[in-house]
């Protein structure tokens, strides 16, 4: 079936139904965004756990925390996301072979997940960790003295005198994840980024397709930046500052 | 406080002292559990070389080290191109008139807020579709720079470099104590001076780390130019993966190589840092 794309106007090419490459866009925006959240969400419990295991007094989980920031900080992210899609799902399914399971498929959405969560996880530990040891110190004293449990004295004390300090890092941390995801079009997954150059290639309108990607990357940025600065202004309410 | 020559200790360290660290270090790594990790790493790494195939590496050596090149030649040029463009894009930020400001902030914005690999593709697929469309161009002496990846690799990631380290110099510049620069204008400096002599040198002093951290970012940036058509170290590789059907073997290598080249960027800034970091 041939489509005459190049007698077609801007709006026509962007309409939301078939000969128009809207909707392709906006499906890809939601898996970016879809992967993204779910990213951060899985590397904030990364990093809550990394950022513990940082601060404990055992120096083996120190050291074996810092062996895993340490290398997916200085990784390619575009390599990782290679070690993740070919060679974890081998791995994988040989363990399950040997132990007598069925093989498991990954598929690009669970891979990007996962490649994001780990990344994030890397750079969360940092954030939280840094947040956790701007308390206060008689602020936990206080909460000793009184002889609260730890568990706590984790989540009454400690997580939320942390937030106003992760906020910023975190609100970074956030657009890194978003703009993660457009790695994943280097391994065929169709996000915005991918869903952008297909529609270009099938229509020969490459710089305005690419375009429109670019200002819905832009939009979510733009956005998420207002939210988090509001939530930074609202964490702060009733802070002494300086 | 910082710098104060009246009162500067003795930066030398006398070699007691020296010797006395490079034992504590090696205390240090002899730690039961440390030693027990590293026969883990050596052992895993010996069974790597031992057990999977590496029968690749002669027949792909000279590719592998001219990829190697590429990518150290890009990292290194695009970020001293980009960080020359990041000093006035943070400097108008801090002291210029507001129309300007207000232009580098949304380059930062705009740079910052879409991803790289979208702004190469932009470039590269988009713009470039353009060049052909106009015909005087197809005569010009640009015609063969036009045609080819480099330049569009070059400028999308001097231009990323630029916005992330023009945020970064803009708060080196706040950063710098007002009284240094007081000082600077008070013994007569003309403005021109002052930023070459006080300012840029102090912003850099303070924010070295920042800039070490972001050498390794570009680093991990640069596999990206692969996508269109570059052979960097990451293009090798994945050409490796493609004629010789191996999975594994290709990727731990090339995984090795860039753990190396960010380690060996992390050796340099913190040398750097020891030599004229701000205390």
């Amino acid at each position: 079936m041939f489509i005459d794309y190049q007698s077609m106007s801007v709006w026509e090419l962007l309409a939301f139904n078939t000969p128009g490459w809207g909707g392709t866009l906006l499906s890809g925006l939601l898996l970016s965004l879809e992967i993204a959240i779910l990213g951060f969400f899985f590397g904030l419990v990364i990093g809550f756990f990394g950022a513990l295991g940082k601060l404990s007094n055992s120096i083996i989980s120190r050291d074996l925390w810092a062996c895993y920031t340490t290398t997916v900080r200085a990784i390619p992210e575009l390599v990782l996301i290679l070690l993740i899609y070919f060679a974890l799902p081998n791995v994988l399914n040989n363990l399950l072979s040997l132990m007598g399971f069925a093989d498991i498929e990954i598929n690009g959405f669970v891979a990007g997940v996962l490649v994001i969560s780990f990344v994030q996880g890397a750079y969360a530990t940092e954030v939280i960790r840094s947040a956790m040891q701007a308390i206060p110190k008689g602020q936990l004293e206080a909460a000793h003295a009184f002889a609260i449990p730890k568990y706590k004295i984790l989540y009454r004390i400690s997580l939320p005198a942390m937030l106003p300090h992760a906020l910023p890092g975190l609100s970074n941390l956030w657009l890194i994840a978003t703009k993660d995801t457009a790695l994943l079009a280097v391994v065929g997954f169709t996000e915005l980024t991918l869903a952008a150059r297909q529609a270009a290639g099938a229509t020969k309108e490459q710089l305005l397709f690419l375009s429109i990607a670019g200002l819905l990357y832009l939009i979510i940025s733009l956005l998420s930046d207002a939210l988090f600065k509001y939530l930074i202004r609202r964490s702060n309410k009733g802070q002494m500052h300086g | 406080m910082d710098n104060n020559p009246l009162v500067q200790t003795d930066l030398s360290p006398d070699n007691k002292s020296a010797y006395q660290q490079s034992l504590v270090s090696l205390k240090n790594w002899l730690m039961p559990h440390r030693v027990l990790l590293i026969l883990l790493a050596v052992s895993l790494i010996g069974l790597m070389i031992n057990k999977l195939s590496w029968y690749w590496i002669p027949d792909y050596q000279d590719a592998i080290v001219s990829g190697l090149w590429r990518t150290l030649i890009l990292l290194v040029t695009t970020f001293i191109a980009g960080f020359l463009l990041a000093i006035p894009i943070g400097l108008v930020q801090v002291t210029g008139p507001p129309y300007l400001a207000k232009l580098a902030q949304s380059f930062c914005t705009l740079i910052r807020g879409t991803p790289l690999l979208l702004q190469i593709w932009l470039l590269y697929y988009g713009v470039g579709s353009i060049f052909p469309e106009i015909d005087w161009l197809r005569d010009s002496f640009l015609w063969p720079y036009l045609t080819d990846a480099w330049p569009y690799a070059f400028i999308a990631l001097t231009l990323s470099v630029a916005a992330y380290e023009g945020e970064v110099m803009r708060g080196a510049f706040a950063g710098v104590p007002k009284g240094e620069l007081e000082a600077a204008k008070a013994f007569g400096m003309p403005p021109v001076k002052i930023l070459t002599r006080i300012w840029l040198p102090r912003a850099i002093q303070r924010s070295l780390p920042v800039i070490g951290g972001e050498v390794i970012l570009q680093l991990k940036a640069t596999p990206l130019v692969a996508t269109i058509t570059l052979i960097d170290t990451y293009a090798v590789f994945s050409k490796i993966r493609q004629e010789t059907y191996i999975v594994y073997e290709p990727l731990l290598l090339m995984t090795a190589i860039y753990l190396i080249l960010a380690g060996f960027i992390a050796i340099i800034f913190n040398r750097l840092e020891k030599k004229n970091g701000a205390q």
